[in-house]
């Protein structure tokens, strides 16, 4: 057990625990953070993805003691964003939804994206969202979405 | 939830055999084994057929066969509980081939006796389908809790009553101790049809013995192991041809693979069968079926079930027929396909409208299939495109909504003017959420933020079916709409009104269960999808290119949602024909996750474009017929006919896999 900081959606929080926990667990039971999801619990499915430090990566691969003074963000904590909000409309808008377990880190996954490259190309975005499974849409209404974001948010990534 | 214990289930190291003993280590306290001997009432998994057990009744048929649970508030002491127990068994050699046969079902249409007998020549070919998982991104699982003697089960789960039906039957209580209620639903596919009834028998036991709240979540690799998949079949047809070159009857030999239980396997078995002539109409047929057992995971319902595999077969054998008689395939497929008032497989009739020839007409233009046909038949050129036709059964086979689902909706209007529509049917993606509401606010004419759904609570919606069949929204939406326009006529302002409506057969509907015979299904939905790829000869992997469908699913309520079952149905079933490989070596599954069983991801698809046309059906809200798992079913045949002709080898097989294809193009016979 140690005593572990860490920045989660932009407040500094602190946790005694076992280092080798799997973020995905501590988030989702200590701080009760459950959009984060698990899928397969091996980095195949990004239904867990987070960002660390504005990057994409599957919470159920990062352990605790990884991230100790790192900036961790959530789908809870980005969903103040207005960069959120230009996501969610774009994402109704183009029907990119569908049972919405993927959904969380999708939209992780297109953040992350837009953050490093606000105009990708069709195939800019379906490499960065390759890391996420969606087995209801067959993807091209999500990535359709991702670039409707990318349009409307101009300016803002 | 306070005090909520977690369980894990304790599961057969072997194949088959039996038990010989269990040794159970001194238990901290709070930590308890649920098995068997914990039953109140029955042992059996309450579904249509019933050999079932939910724990293991000592003999063992499939490897992964859930013996025990183990318990307890903390997760850690659970996995070490069920290191420590330790089971011994006695081993024997399991069955892997057709010698045992569970279910047989046989019918005829017209005379293929004499068919064959006239026959200028005649043309046999077997095909074989693979296992497929539903891969829904959620993992199955429940959280269950007592309350006075009241059980309570909060599930990801596409059925509502089926979990409650069978939760009852296992507790041996009456039906107002069992409630059930929908968490939300990741997409299901038929993969939460059925077995998460065997969960909550599970756990309804272990909430009985140990009073708390219980928690049973699978991990992905236990999910794939243990639960239900798409049946493997193998399917033998031959066809008598005349001096026309056409096919003057259908003689058929199917057997899929049920696993080491029955469970719903007969009601795909006679999906399969029916689906024998595929969209074309022959006039004599001979349909042998049998569900096989195999000491293998049972198989379950999977979106399409029994269709995609029989559809497979049809399709390849069609185009077979046409090179084997030296024709234009796609002309000979045309003089076939089934058309308004011809009888059906089982001599029912196509009452309605049949737009094959317009679905054809705008799949093949727009993916330009003639020409690249044309350009990809050249050797050398390592492209292909293949075209499916086929169609779905709408609602339950034969007389199923009628005698077995009596399905009932239920509206209530509060006071306020809120319309809650109360039906047990469960939005897991497909979108009922928005098309239900949808339909009430237009026939009310109020705003759809008036018409309330919510997950249905046993508790509360009356029981309008499982959510499976392409039911909900022509069977569940078609009672929806009429209770809404009764509703309508007789509303007033500031008054409570309920209005229920239960399902009536339309009186032209006509089935013989046990003969085959007359109308399977009240209507069908029709498509045609085009998909061309192209095939690396030296790494001998299939890329998909471009992806076109056509579809009379009735009339579509909402657009986009029909786009995304569309698009997302396509893909899965492309997906079955090429790239999803799961196999299993003597009752060993090989796959275990999402590492080794591939799904598609976004570099995996291509362009798609679906096109509708509308033919309303007249029992269908606004018109409107099934469509969600019409979409996954001419996937498998037309990516396949596609790698056939970039290849130009004869597949037999799906998945068609590198290791196929390198094998096919390096078979110089």
């Amino acid at each position: 057990m140690m005593m572990i900081k860490f920045i989660l959606n932009g407040e500094h929080v602190e946790i005694e625990s076992d280092p080798s926990r799997r973020l995905l667990d501590v988030l989702r039971s200590d701080f009760n953070l459950i959009g984060v999801k698990e899928g397969c619990g091996e980095g195949e499915c990004g239904a867990c993805s987070i960002l660390l430090n504005h990057h994409v990566v599957n919470s159920c691969l990062l352990p605790l003691g990884n991230i100790i003074n790192q900036e961790i963000m959530t789908i809870e904590g980005f969903k103040t964003t207005k960069r959120y909000q230009i996501i969610e409309q774009a994402y109704i808008d183009a029907g990119a939804v569908q049972c919405g377990f993927c959904t969380p880190g999708m939209v992780m996954a297109t953040e992350s994206l837009l953050h490093m490259n606000p105009s990708p190309s069709d195939f800019e975005i379906k490499i960065a969202l390759s890391g996420s499974l969606c087995r209801c849409t067959g993807y091209n209404m999500i990535i359709e979405a991702v670039k409707i974001a990318a349009e409307r948010g101009e300016g803002l990534w | 939830m306070k005090d909520m214990m977690y369980a894990k289930t304790i599961r057969s190291k072997i194949v088959k055999g039996t038990i010989k003993s269990i040794t159970i280590p001194p238990l901290p306290e709070g930590y308890f084994t649920v098995s068997r001997e914990d039953i109140l009432s029955k042992n059996i998994v309450k579904i249509i057929f019933e050999d079932m057990p939910y724990y293991s009744t000592g003999e063992i048929n499939h490897l992964n066969e859930p013996i025990m649970l183990v318990v307890g508030s903390d997760m850690e002491i659970i996995k070490q509980i069920v290191d420590e127990i330790k089971i011994e068994y006695s081993e024997e050699n399991g069955v892997f081939d057709e010698s045992q046969k569970t279910i047989a079902y046989h019918f005829k249409k017209g005379n293929p006796k004499r068919a064959f007998k006239n026959a200028e020549k005649v043309i046999e070919m077997t095909y074989h389908t693979g296992l497929q998982e539903q891969a829904y991104i959620e993992p199955q699982g429940f959280i269950v809790y007592e309350e006075d003697e009241k059980v309570t089960l909060i599930g990801s789960i596409q059925c509502p009553y089926y979990v409650k039906n069978a939760v009852v039957y296992a507790l041996g209580c009456s039906s107002d101790q069992v409630r059930v209620i929908q968490a939300a639903v990741g997409g299901a596919f038929g993969g939460k049809e059925e077995y998460p009834s065997l969960i909550a028998c599970q756990l309804a036991v272990a909430v009985k013995k140990v009073h708390k709240p219980i928690k049973l979540i699978f991990e992905r690799e236990e999910d794939i192991l243990s639960t239900t998949k798409r049946h493997p079949s193998r399917i033998t047809l031959k066809a008598a041809i005349n001096e026309l070159n056409n096919v003057t009857s259908i003689s058929a030999d199917i057997a899929i693979d049920g696993g080491a239980y029955t469970g719903l396997s007969s009601v795909v078995l006679s999906r399969a069968m029916i689906a024998v002539s595929g969209a074309y109409t022959f006039e004599n047929l001979e349909v042998l079926g049998h569900v096989i057992k195999t000491n293998t995971v049972p198989n379950g319902a999977f979106r399409g079930f029994g269709a995609p595999q029989m559809f497979f077969a049809i399709e390849m054998f069609m185009h077979h027929i046409a090179k084997e008689t030296h024709q234009d395939s796609f002309a000979f497929r045309m003089r076939h396909i089934a058309r308004q008032g011809d009888k059906t497989s089982t001599s029912g009739t196509f009452r309605d409208p049949i737009l094959l020839e317009d679905l054809i007409r705008v799949a093949t233009e727009k993916s330009k299939y003639h020409s690249k046909a044309l350009a990809y038949s050249q050797p050398g050129i390592y492209k292909g495109i293949g075209m499916s036709i086929f169609l779905h059964g709408c609602g339950f086979t034969g007389s199923g909504e009628s005698t077995h689902i009596k399905a009932q909706v239920k509206l209530l209007k509060t006071k306020d003017g809120l319309v809650h529509i109360l039906v047990a049917a469960v939005d897991m993606g497909q979108g009922i959420k928005t098309t239900l509401p949808k339909i009430v606010s237009q026939i009310l004419e109020i705003p759809i933020e008036r018409c309330i759904f919510n997950y249905p609570d046993t508790d509360n919606v009356p029981d309008s079916g499982p959510t499976v069949a392409s039911r909900t929204i022509m069977i569940v939406g078609g009672l929806v709409a009429r209770a809404a326009k009764e509703l309508k006529e007789n509303w007033i302002d500031n008054l409570e009104q309920i209005v229920t409506k239960r399902y009536v057969q339309p009186s032209y509907i006509k089935y013989d269960e046990s003969k085959f015979k007359g109308d399977a299904y009240p209507a069908y939905s029709w498509g045609v999808s085009v998909v061309e790829v192209s095939v690396d000869p030296i790494t001998y992997q299939t890329k998909i290119l471009n992806v076109v469908s056509a579809y009379d699913v009735g009339k579509e309520i909402d657009e986009r949602i029909i786009q995304g079952q569309a698009e997302g149905g396509i893909v899965q079933g492309i997906a079955y024909g090429y790239l999803e490989n799961m196999s299993a070596n003597k009752g060993v599954i090989k796959q275990k996750n999402l590492t080794d069983y591939i799904i598609p991801t976004t570099l995996d698809v291509s362009k798609m474009s679906t096109y509708i046309l509308d033919n309303p059906y007249q029992y269908g809200p606004f018109g409107a017929k099934g469509a969600g798992e019409l979409t996954l079913i001419g996937g498998a045949p037309a990516v396949a006919l596609a790698i056939q002709m970039a290849i130009n080898k004869n597949i037999t097989k799906i998945p068609v896999t590198p290791e196929y294809v390198m094998e096919l193009m390096h078979d110089d016979d």
